[in-house]
């Protein structure tokens, strides 16, 4: 049983998002980490890039495999986590804290009313 | 065609295994982590199902003459009871499969092959069949375990009991648990000392559960083909299908001790194959590391400045080294340990270096 705060939004393709304002701060969930197991490496968009939602952005790699992760929000990203560069099993010990991956300034907020609440979440993950 | 699945399975689904399709085969990827379950074999020790796997027997006074015009590795070599690692190869050269064959009595092979290549090998040794050989197709007749790490040969020491005859290195002797036979190789994929176990699938949950039991004092556990595939590629052992395949030769591979070039018996792709050492190798097997980025992948391409010099085949985080290492084809001239390339991962380069096989080898 993975956690999934009330507070965030999620894809279906296990990204979460929490909203401030403008701002939307970017992870994988809980159930996501346990799915990949023991992170090693992860490689994330440079402050400046545009994502769009539903492209890839980021890649979160394995020991297993190279994952690709989704932007569940398309603008600007401003800020990426740098310290999971050398920390990447953050994302294991704390998916929804201190391993978010980046932060995109939100172009288009509509496109938050495309995301699951953590209910919708939980159903689609069969929790 | 159906997933099948191996007499553990109830085992592996009660152990809370995760789960995946392995070569038309539903097989325990991993238990409680590949990173935990790769340092149990390396420190302590870890039981692999490798049920999946086929066991062919092939029989008969001809029998040792027939295996030696169809596989690499010298048969006249094996003494009763020993085995070797030995490919059956197209006529390029081109690998089918890597296998280990053992002779288990003076006329009498047993061979234990790649699961995905049961069908191909079964028609590859069957086509054509002399006179006075016989062949049997035993996968279904066998379950198989491989044990694992440094507390593997102690703790069946004391499994078996003093009956039991310790196998050597590359032999294979047998053992007996609750009035069944149990083969017991010295063999494995993991860069351990260990052994390989096969026996009846009717037995095989209640042997499962009774090895774990005995070891788990020691630091036993179950692990899985994502640990199995971590291990093997420190120890730089080949996996069929990816650093394996009839695109490259068995010499290309790096698998020339197991060739036979002195041997009289000609098999497929033994003239070409020595032809290409005489000419030199156009592509090598190499192995690789990198010192710090992301970890290599299967199908990263490689270069040399603005030439694209090869293709990864297998790739991961070392859980024992703590960074990259993969295995390649390189082009032949830059084929030499030392050498620095670059890996093309997504949208950048990273740099590479060659070096010696194997990543891993166990202290003596």
């Amino acid at each position: 049983m993975s956690q999934i705060p009330a507070t965030l939004r999620y894809a279906a393709s296990h990204e979460w998002v929490r909203v401030d304002n403008d701002l939307a701060t970017v992870g994988i969930t809980d159930h996501a980490q346990a799915e990949l197991s023991d992170v090693v490496y992860v490689d994330l968009p440079k402050p400046g890039a545009q994502v769009k939602a539903g492209a890839v952005a980021a890649v979160v790699e394995s020991v297993k495999a190279a994952s690709d992760i989704y932007a569940p929000i398309s603008g600007e990203v401003v800020e990426a986590n740098s310290a999971l560069a050398a920390k990447p099993e953050l994302v294991n010990q704390d998916p929804f804290g201190e391993a978010w991956l980046f932060r995109v300034k939100i172009a288009n907020a509509s496109e938050i009313d495309n995301l699951m609440d953590a209910a919708g979440y939980k159903a689609s993950i069969n929790e | 065609m159906a997933v099948k699945t191996t007499p553990l399975f109830a085992a592996h689904q009660r152990l809370g295994a995760r789960l995946t399709e392995f070569g038309g085969w539903n097989m325990p990827v991993q238990y409680t982590g590949i990173v935990d379950e790769h340092k149990a074999v390396r420190t302590a020790a870890g039981l692999f199902d490798i049920s999946h796997m086929g066991e062919f027997f092939v029989r008969g006074a001809n029998a040792a003459a027939f295996l030696n015009g169809t596989l690499t590795n010298d048969v006249a070599q094996l003494e009763i009871g020993q085995g070797h690692y030995t490919l059956m190869c197209g006529e390029q050269g081109g690998v089918i499969d890597d296998l280990i064959l053992y002779r288990v009595a003076a006329d009498d092979y047993f061979l234990v092959v790649n699961a995905a290549k049961i069908d191909e090998d079964e028609k590859h040794l069957t086509a054509f069949l002399p006179a006075g050989v016989s062949f049997e197709n035993a996968s279904d007749r066998y379950a198989a375990l491989a044990w694992q790490g440094p507390q593997a040969l102690p703790l069946a020491r004391a499994f078996f009991g003093p009956a039991w005859p310790e196998p050597k290195r590359n032999t294979l002797t047998r053992a007996s648990w609750n009035c069944q036979e149990i083969l017991t190789a010295r063999t494995g994929y993991t860069g351990e000392d260990g052994l390989e176990l096969f026996f009846a699938p009717e037995i095989a949950d209640a042997f499962f559960n009774a090895l774990l039991k005995a070891g788990a004092p020691l630091g036993l556990k179950p692990c899985g083909l994502g640990a199995r595939d971590t291990l093997r590629l420190e120890a730089c052992l080949p996996l069929n299908g990816n650093d394996l395949s009839p695109a490259h030769s068995a010499l290309a591979a790096g698998l020339e001790p197991f060739l036979g070039f002195k041997k009289e018996a000609l098999y497929p792709g033994k003239n070409f194959m020595m032809e290409q050492k005489a000419q030199g190798l156009r592509l090598k097997l190499m192995a690789f590391r990198v010192a710090s980025g992301p970890p290599p992948r299967p199908h990263y391409r490689l270069f040399s400045g603005s030439d694209e010099v090869g293709e990864v085949t297998s790739g991961a985080p070392s859980p024992t080294l703590g960074y990259g290492i993969g295995l390649a084809y390189v082009r032949g001239d830059l084929a030499l340990p030392g050498m620095h390339l670059e890996m093309e991962v997504r949208d950048r380069r990273v740099p590479v270096e060659l070096v010696k096989k194997p990543f891993y080898k166990r202290a003596a």
